[in-house]
């Protein structure tokens, strides 16, 4: 095969928002030397990712498919769309971080620093249409995780959290190099179109050898999403990690890697959707499964909400088992609305965490809206959201995934995953009825900051706005995906 | 659009400001953020109503919150004559009561909580009138129904119109549960909820049956006696009007705006709404007409002889709303219509007089306790007195124009109809006299109250009396849009200008014919009239001596013929009995087995489970091992 080996300085330009955000990473931790505010740091992190964002924009602005470095790179509404998600990932995790990390001692310049080159990982997954280039992307977020998982130098849980994130994630890489390798090895390429014409030219739907890759592959990005039984990691790690950083895992790693596995099995492996699908079937019911019922005896509301994010990744799940485009599109729907109500969620959690109290526990809860009202109601919200009750955003990305997995013939799936969403309003009300309905213990005070109001009068909108109108989500995932 | 958009959404706004902003901000200046939106809807409806009468019918997909294959929920308008009238109705009289309620609640410890409620339910009834499709109309139907139990029971420390609001509440039920299946019906048979479609479509369907229970049924028949239990619920016809009375525990305001004006008319509006669908079914029609005649008469009788004057109001309007439906059963919908719109006048303005009565007398409603109030507020007597011209009938006020239609056209329409005309001026004549009952009782004689009472008598304060004064102004003038033809060519505008949406009534009679219908009801208006007055100012012992020699009919009338106790004994007490049975047998070992076993299951399996978490990094990474190899094992088997 002849490889295009010419490289342009052309080619550097739809990868401008990614340079962006790692010279901006750059200069934040340099600029931590100098300035004695950490304010000004992060300001200049959420700056710089804003930048990053006009870039993306701008480039989305003469949109058509662009790619660059021999087609190992390209910019595309389906990667766009991602990216946006990624930067309002990292924007409101620095606006929920703010007042913690300073409690927790550990507002460095690398923090906001890390985050940027996470997020850049991140991006470059989203882009990436070649299986190196993935392979890159996700080494540099994973890195950047293993390291902010344990930031907070000094707890023993954060330290346990990052060597076990980063030895098993260092074993899932080991599965990804192998599933890359077997398809090479197949295939001769790593470029994802030529993998898709490979299979066809030369006949490899069948094989098993290809078989093989496929699942290894699969198994490196089940672990990155958290899907059961590769999800092993996904508690420890989200309740030893810093909140902030739980909430920023939850949310980005797991897009990245539904940008990776929609790509890589929607743009190489479509003819073996029958494959594909059969494999992740038992993995999503166990990933929905394992999420709902364990949320159910835990008592750290850090460890419900790392198994609700299982629960989720499960449902999610069924929109790419589904193997069509609205399936896709119902998938990428759901991972916006839950940023918002998951964040949101992270977001009050950390309110409660002050000098001296944790406020990890489902009971520190008892009773919030007879002192704070409006973190209650927001709080009920968020729950509201994340259990699917309408009319907040969580319903209608329910829906939509339950509609295309029905359109698709996959009935049962949908009548599963019904169930286990009921059974999974059980722990998510079991938080609004002891806010609601219990005595207060003692009393909670908030964690209150400017930059915090604003990710939660934003992200508690989001809900209600994306639950009540939410066309206008829709017709983005839509316009994105189909152009 | 967004002028359509923001009739419904200023009163939301309001409700939202209130409701959020209102226990710690705003207080008691609730009226300066309720008030000025509910203008504003006003004015948009008022220009809404021109564009209409321009010729520019308004649908609009405001839009769509799930759009899944057929299954379509959407918001959209359609403003055509029949809701441009119904909006400046809703909003012309919310105006009115809420500037009227700056006075009444004035001083009570929920004003901004009121306030945010009326505003809310303004918001839910324009929803329902300007909904173009079943489903959203459902949506205000049941949202009014909410803000009524609200208001009802607003003042929910006592326990009576807690009691009342929970009535309201399970009483409509029953009627909202057919309504609810008619619309799941209409969107089976027709594959759309909205109404051009809808009612597009209704003529090819026509004879079609489905079988029920062994018996074929004609379909259309059916979604029209469905979507009729509604009404039935809501706009309080017997069976279902034991409510109504009750619902007069509610502050007055809320007494005149959702239950008298807007919200109990919501059925009369839903049928004319549906006019394409019951002019297919002549049962349904006639079931229409004869529960709207019964019930006329039925609470007209019961209104004679009671002694609170807003229960009396109350089943005067009970027994009005009647009159409604019989107009609409005889397919005169412009008629019914047209005496929706001249009711809310009058009827609001009942219902507000005797507020301003009861706030002068500190909540007294008896009115044996009353008496000789002309005096002392002579505003509130004489709005009174046009008030009650207009619903006896009397020429030239407005209800006599629209009273006088539903009978002409009943009197038209073949045997049934004329059976319907007798009853109708039979109650007629009952209105008249319970109506002057009230004000003789009331305004005439000498004041029966006690003594501390009298000393603090006085006429209310101009924001209670200007609203009393417009809303005499509509009493009075709001029916000469409907003189009939035989006065004036072209007299009746209302009817020309709704029958693009309702159709003209069919059916002619004589001009002799047409003189005898009026004179008729003229000769009972005014009969009426003169036996209270004989009764109540010149033999005052009279009515006690007829109480006595018809004792067991005075008993049964007093007693609203035994019906609340009907239902007491039949459904209430027997589902108190059953649920406490079910309660302790079923519900302990069954239902709470099953709603804690589940759970409990769950989690103990939950607790187990939990153990495979065993924090070990060597285990996960085992896990992780036995899961891939899992995967390959399967295929491997499967294969």
């Amino acid at each position: 095969m002849e490889m295009e080996t010419t490289i342009s300085l052309l080619d550097i330009r739809p990868l401008v928002p990614e340079l962006t955000m790692i010279c901006v990473g750059l200069i934040v931790i340099l600029l931590d030397l100098i300035v004695r505010k950490k304010e000004v740091v992060a300001i200049v992190g959420i700056a710089g990712t804003l930048v990053a964002l006009y870039g993306t924009y701008k480039l989305y602005g003469f949109y058509e498919p662009q790619s660059a470095f021999s087609g190992m790179f390209v910019l595309d509404g389906y990667s766009n769309f991602f990216k946006l998600i990624f930067y309002l990932n990292i924007i409101l995790t620095i606006c929920i971080s703010f007042k913690y990390m300073a409690i927790e001692k550990a507002s460095f310049g690398e923090y906001y620093a890390l985050l940027m080159f996470a997020t850049t990982g991140m991006m470059i997954m989203a882009s990436a249409a070649d299986l190196i280039v993935l392979y890159l992307g996700l080494e540099l977020m994973a890195l950047s995780t293993y390291i902010l998982a344990g930031i907070t130098r000094k707890r023993q849980r954060s330290n346990e959290a990052a060597l076990k994130y980063f030895f098993l994630g260092a074993f899932s890489s080991a599965f990804l190099l192998y599933g890359i390798s077997l398809t090479y090895g197949l295939t001769g390429t790593t470029n994802l179109r030529e993998i898709a014409s490979a299979l066809q030219t030369l006949d490899l739907n069948g094989s098993p050898i290809m078989y093989l890759g496929l699942i290894f592959m699969i198994v490196a990005f089940g672990f990155k999403i958290a899907l059961a039984p590769f999800h092993m990691w996904a508690p420890d790690v989200y309740e030893g990690a810093p909140t902030s950083i739980t909430a920023f895992m939850s949310v980005g790693p797991k897009a990245a890697g539904f940008a990776v596995l929609g790509r890589v099995l929607f743009g190489a492996f479509a003819g073996m959707q029958v494959q594909w699908a059969s494999i992740l079937i038992p993995m999503a019911v166990l990933t929905m499964a394992v999420g709902s019922i364990i949320a159910l005896a835990q008592t750290n509301i850090k460890r419900m909400l790392a198994y609700s994010s299982i629960a989720h990744a499960g449902y999610m799940l069924l929109g790419v088992i589904t193997g069509t485009t609205g399936g896709l599109m119902s998938t990428v729907n759901y991972l916006a609305i839950y940023l918002f109500m998951n964040i949101g969620a992270f977001a009050i959690v950390i309110m409660l965490r002050r000098e001296g109290f944790q406020g990890e526990n489902i009971e520190d809860y008892m009773g919030l809206s007879k002192s704070h009202p409006l973190a209650s109601a927001l709080m009920l919200i968020f729950m509201f959201s994340l259990a699917g009750i309408p009319p907040t955003a969580g319903f209608i990305g329910k829906f939509y995934v339950f509609m295309e997995v029905i359109k698709a013939g996959y009935v049962y799936l949908a009548i599963i995953a019904v169930a286990f969403s009921a059974i999974s309003a059980f722990f998510y009300l079991r938080v609004v009825m002891y806010i609601y309905m219990k005595d207060p213990k003692e009393e909670v005070v908030l964690t209150r900051s400017p930059s915090m109001s604003i990710a939660l009068a934003v992200t508690a909108m989001m809900v209600l706005i994306l639950g009540i109108f939410p066309s206008f989500l829709l017709n983005l995932v839509r316009y994105s995906i189909l152009g | 659009m967004l002028k359509y958009t923001l009739i419904p959404l200023l009163p939301f706004l309001s409700f939202l400001i209130n409701i959020l902003f209102g226990r710690n901000f705003i207080k008691d200046r609730a009226h300066w953020i309720a008030v000025p939106a509910v203008v504003g809807s006003f004015l948009l409806a008022v220009s809404a109503f021109l564009d209409v009468a321009g010729g520019r019918d308004i649908n609009v997909n405001i839009y769509s919150w799930i759009v899944s294959g057929s299954f379509n929920v959407s918001v959209g308008f359609l403003i055509d004559r029949l809701s441009a009238i119904m909006l400046i109705v809703v909003t012309s009289i919310s105006t009115l009561i809420f500037i009227y309620s700056i006075g009444y609640m004035h001083g009570d410890g929920g004003y901004y909580r009121f306030f945010a409620y009326l505003s809310l339910f303004v918001f839910s009834m324009l929803i329902l009138v300007m909904a173009n499709n079943f489903l959203l109309m459902y949506f205000g139907w049941e949202a009014v129904g909410l803000c009524s139990y609200f208001l009802i029971g607003y003042w929910f420390h006592k326990k009576s119109a807690a009691d009342a609001g929970k009535k309201a509440f399970i009483v409509n039920r029953f009627g909202d549960f057919g309504f609810g299946l008619g619309v799941i019906l209409i969107f089976l048979t027709f594959g759309s909820m909205d109404y051009m479609q809808v009612f597009g479509e209704a003529g090819g369907i026509a004879g079609q049956t489905i079988n029920l229970l062994g018996y074929d049924v004609n379909l259309i028949t059916l979604i029209c006696l469905l979507l009729f239990c509604g009404a039935v619920g809501k706009s309080a016809q017997v069976p279902l009007h034991v409510w109504l009375p009750d619902a007069m525990e509610g502050p007055t305001p809320v007494s005149a705006l959702i239950h008298a004006a807007t919200m109990v008319t919501a059925g009369v509006f839903m049928v004319a709404r549906c006019n394409p669908l019951f002019n297919l079914s002549e049962v349904a029609m006639n079931t229409v007409a004869i529960v709207g005649g019964v019930t006329a008469i039925f609470a007209a009788t019961i209104a004679l002889v009671q002694t609170d004057i807003k229960r009396v109001i109350a089943y005067s309007t009970v027994s009005q709303l009647g009159y409604m439906f019989l107009a609409l059963g005889v397919g005169a919908y412009s008629a019914a219509i047209f005496h929706l719109y001249t009711h809310a006048y009058f009827k609001a303005l009942l219902f507000l007089g005797s507020g301003s009565v009861i706030h002068a007398l500190h909540d007294e409603q008896n009115m044996q306790k009353m008496g000789g109030l002309k005096k002392y507020m002579p505003v509130t007597y004489w709005v009174f007195i046009l008030a009650t011209l207009s619903i006896t009938g009397i020429p030239f006020f407005s209800g006599f124009f629209s009273k006088d239609e539903i009978l002409w056209r009943a009197y038209l329409a073949g045997d049934l109809g004329k059976f319907l005309w007798f009853l109708g001026t039979l109650a007629a004549l009952l209105t008249a006299f319970y109506s002057w009952r009230l004000i003789y009782l009331t305004f005439h004689g000498k004041f029966r109250g006690t003594h501390e009472q009298e000393e603090h008598l006085h006429e209310s304060p101009p924001v209670i009396t200007v609203p009393l004064m417009l809303l005499a102004v509509g009493a009075v003038a709001a029916g000469w849009v409907g003189i009939p033809p035989i006065f004036a060519e072209h007299g009746d505008k209302i009817g020309e200008f709704l029958a693009p949406v309702l159709g003209y009534p069919e059916g002619e009679g004589t001009h002799a014919q047409e003189y005898f219908v009026m004179g008729a009801s003229i000769f009972v208006a005014v009969a009426g009239w003169i036996i209270a007055y004989t009764m109540y100012l010149k033999k005052t012992e009279l009515p006690q001596k007829l109480g006595a020699a018809f004792q067991p009919v005075y008993k049964l009338l007093f007693n609203k013929y035994y019906i609340d106790e009907l239902y007491s004994k039949t459904i209430v007490q027997p589902t108190l009995k059953a649920s406490d049975k079910i309660i302790l047998g079923f519900d302990t070992y069954i239902i709470e087995g099953i709603v804690n076993g589940i759970p409990n299951l769950i989690g103990a399996f939950s607790r187990k489970l939990r153990k495979i978490q065993t924090g070990l990094l060597s285990d996960y990474g085992l896990i992780m091992a036995i899961g891939a190899l899992s995967i390959i094992g399967v295929w491997i088997f499967l294969r």
